[in-house]
């Protein structure tokens, strides 16, 4: 899978918060077999160097940091935010975050689609993280994104693909842009399910992190969004009305 | 018969204390040293006190409860105020879903329904329609039981300084080095956790027990303290930055209270306060020793829980006591 032109191995993108310790974290981003990890500025940068440890953590798991502006609440906070992640981590990659309404940390697509044109014409490869309305994503697309990443839920919320119609059509409606569903998602099935409807990746963090054993739930996710991208090259059946039987009638007496 | 050992511990902090009165009463002459002006300069000061390790249990490795057993007859002996109430977890209703994944995830507790409850905590008023309770668990006030643990370790004839960063180790057999965050130059891994907390007077509550309120993205506690004051804690925030709270992390921790009981609507504000957590990788202490040092760290969450039985183990291996070596200490040359 090629994101901004980088080849990322695995098609499961996995975010840093929340883990029982650092070490469960990093067992589990190797059983996840992800290349990517999102890791959140927001809280940790209190100070100039004062995620320092937890940083140097991250950098030690030897996968690629996909920094992003969680909890920023306007386009400005976002900016900021974002180009601060550039200093510390050393990378022009950002996932936007614009938070638009408390209760179901939905993502403000206006002040989205404002910090993705700044963050843009400033250098970034941004990857927003929208709903999967058509026009926000157009005009994301026009504000220089090359990736997309609508939710499938609230973040958090563990619900699985709220809206399969809605994320079907985005597919559809932009079939050579990079789609990954990212919040949502609370099980291994819902990612297959994501991957099925032809996405290119799925980005989850508390499904893994808030499970009772983080590492072994990491290797159910690999596994599940294998499968589902699997499915999708192999061409699945259609659903019919109609029952067929699946062992051949030849041979049988016709009376 | 040989001389007692002269030992210097470094840190009065839970670690420095805990060890120091231990080593002491095993017949150690201890010489405790502060760098701060008082003890408990550091992280300790702000704990809540819980001890509590069924329901820590539930983000720990595994081992912990037994572990931390012992800790609890440890502290009642030392700290008779010491309070043996059990802890009470609850959730808002629209966060039903977290209890019952707690009660999952946790031994020690029973289910209560609404009147158990309401007989248990009469504060609660048939707010809260089911609670997990912990009967085993314990909690103290550390500005109470740090002292105590000074004060014991000068009756029995060790010695506190404050104010001294800088003692050489050449006077002494031993070194504990209990200076918390501040080791971290010298403990590979070690790293700081920031954690946010509050004290609030409110005579119109009166809970009395611990109180954690589950919640999807802030979890809560309150620990009640003598004179209607509460300890409200406490946030989890991967920075080492040690400075005063940020407002977004008193609203959490002040929302959560109110709505555990509207009585804390009309608490005074005592004090914030923020410290670093000293932590390793697995987020389990370690006792590393380095030459004629012994490093006790990285307590993280659990420094009133493990510090007594870390300090068994410093004992057995300064004095020892114990027959064969004890298995938890770690040589510095193993650390990452
Ligand atoms: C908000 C909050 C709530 C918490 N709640 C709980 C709880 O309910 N239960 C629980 O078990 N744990 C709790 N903890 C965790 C607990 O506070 C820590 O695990 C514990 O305090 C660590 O103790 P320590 O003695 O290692 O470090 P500290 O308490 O930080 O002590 C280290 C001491 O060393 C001193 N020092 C530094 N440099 C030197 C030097 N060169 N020479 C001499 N002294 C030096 C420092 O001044 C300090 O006094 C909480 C922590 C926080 C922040």
């Amino acid at each position: 899978m090629r994101l901004y032109d980088v080849e990322i191995a695995s098609r499961l993108l996995l975010g840093t918060a929340q883990y029982p310790s650092p070490d469960v974290l990093a067992d589990a981003v190797r059983a996840s077999g992800t290349g990517l990890v999102t890791v959140s500025l927001r809280r940790e940068s209190a100070g100039q160097r004062a995620g320092q440890s937890f940083w140097s953590l991250i950098q030690d798991l030897g996968v690629r940091v996909l920094p992003n502006t969680a909890g920023c609440h306007s386009a400005r906070e976002a900016v900021t935010t974002a180009q601060m992640a550039r200093e510390v981590f050393g990378t022009d990659w950002i996932k936007l975050e614009v938070i638009g309404e408390q209760d179901t940390l939905a993502p403000d697509v206006f002040g989205l689609v404002e910090a993705a044109r700044i963050l843009s014409e400033d250098g970034f490869r941004v990857f927003p993280y929208t709903t999967e309305d058509l026009v926000a994503a157009e005009r994301l697309l026009r504000a220089g994104c090359r990736v997309l990443m609508p939710w499938g839920a609230p973040i958090g919320s563990g619900r699985g693909l709220n809206n399969p119609f809605g994320l079907r059509a985005m597919r559809a409606h932009f079939p050579g842009v990079p789609l990954v569903v990212d919040a949502g998602i609370g099980l291994p099935s819902h990612a297959a399910a994501a991957m099925e409807l032809g996405y290119d990746a799925v980005l989850l963090n508390s499904a893994v992190s808030q499970s009772g054993d983080p590492v072994a739930m990491a290797a159910a996710f690999r596994l599940a969004v294998e499968a589902g991208h699997a499915a999708r090259l192999a061409d699945p059946m259609e659903p019919r009305d109609m029952a067929s039987p699946s062992t051949p009638v030849l041979g049988q007496a016709v009376l | 018969m040989s001389p007692p050992r002269r030992v210097l511990v470094r840190g009065a902090g839970v670690a420095g204390l805990a060890c120091a009165v231990a080593l002491a009463e095993a017949g150690a002459t201890v010489t405790l040293a502060e760098a701060g002006p008082t003890i408990g300069s550091g992280a300790s000061w702000k704990a809540g006190g819980m001890l509590g390790p069924w329901c820590e249990a539930e983000t720990a490795p595994a081992g912990l409860v037994e572990l931390a057993l012992p800790a609890l007859d440890w502290w009642r002996r030392q700290v008779p105020a010491t309070r043996s109430a059990g802890t009470l977890v609850l959730a808002l209703s629209r966060d039903g879903g977290e209890l019952a994944r707690y009660a999952r995830r946790t031994e020690g507790h029973r289910t209560l329904d609404a009147g158990q409850l309401d007989a248990l905590e009469p504060a609660f008023e048939g707010r809260f329609g089911r609670a997990l309770f912990y009967p085993g668990e314990a909690h103290l006030d550390p500005r109470a039981a740090l002292p105590a643990l000074a004060h014991r370790l000068r009756a029995l004839g060790g010695v506190v300084l404050t104010g001294r960063p800088d003692i050489p180790d050449g006077r002494f057999d031993d070194v504990v080095d209990c200076r918390g965050h501040a080791a971290r130059e010298v403990l590979p891994g070690l790293r700081g956790v920031r954690g946010e907390m509050l004290l609030l007077r409110a005579p119109g509550v009166g809970l009395s027990r611990p109180v954690r309120l589950l919640h999807p993205r802030t979890p809560v506690y309150v620990v009640p303290r003598d004179d209607d004051v509460f300890m409200v804690g406490a946030t989890m925030i991967e920075s080492e930055e040690r400075g005063p709270p940020r407002l977004r992390s008193m609203m959490e921790l002040m929302g959560a209270a109110y709505a555990l009981h509207p009585g804390f609507g009309e608490a005074e504000i005592l004090e914030f306060a923020a410290d670093l957590r000293p932590a390793f990788g697995d987020n389990m202490p370690r006792v590393v020793r380095d030459g004629a040092t012994l490093h006790v760290n990285g307590m993280f969450r659990h420094g009133f829980l493990l510090a007594p039985v870390l300090a068994g183990q410093v004992v057995d291996a300064v004095l020892g006591g114990g027959s064969e070596p004890p298995a938890a200490l770690v040589p510095l040359s193993r650390m990452r």
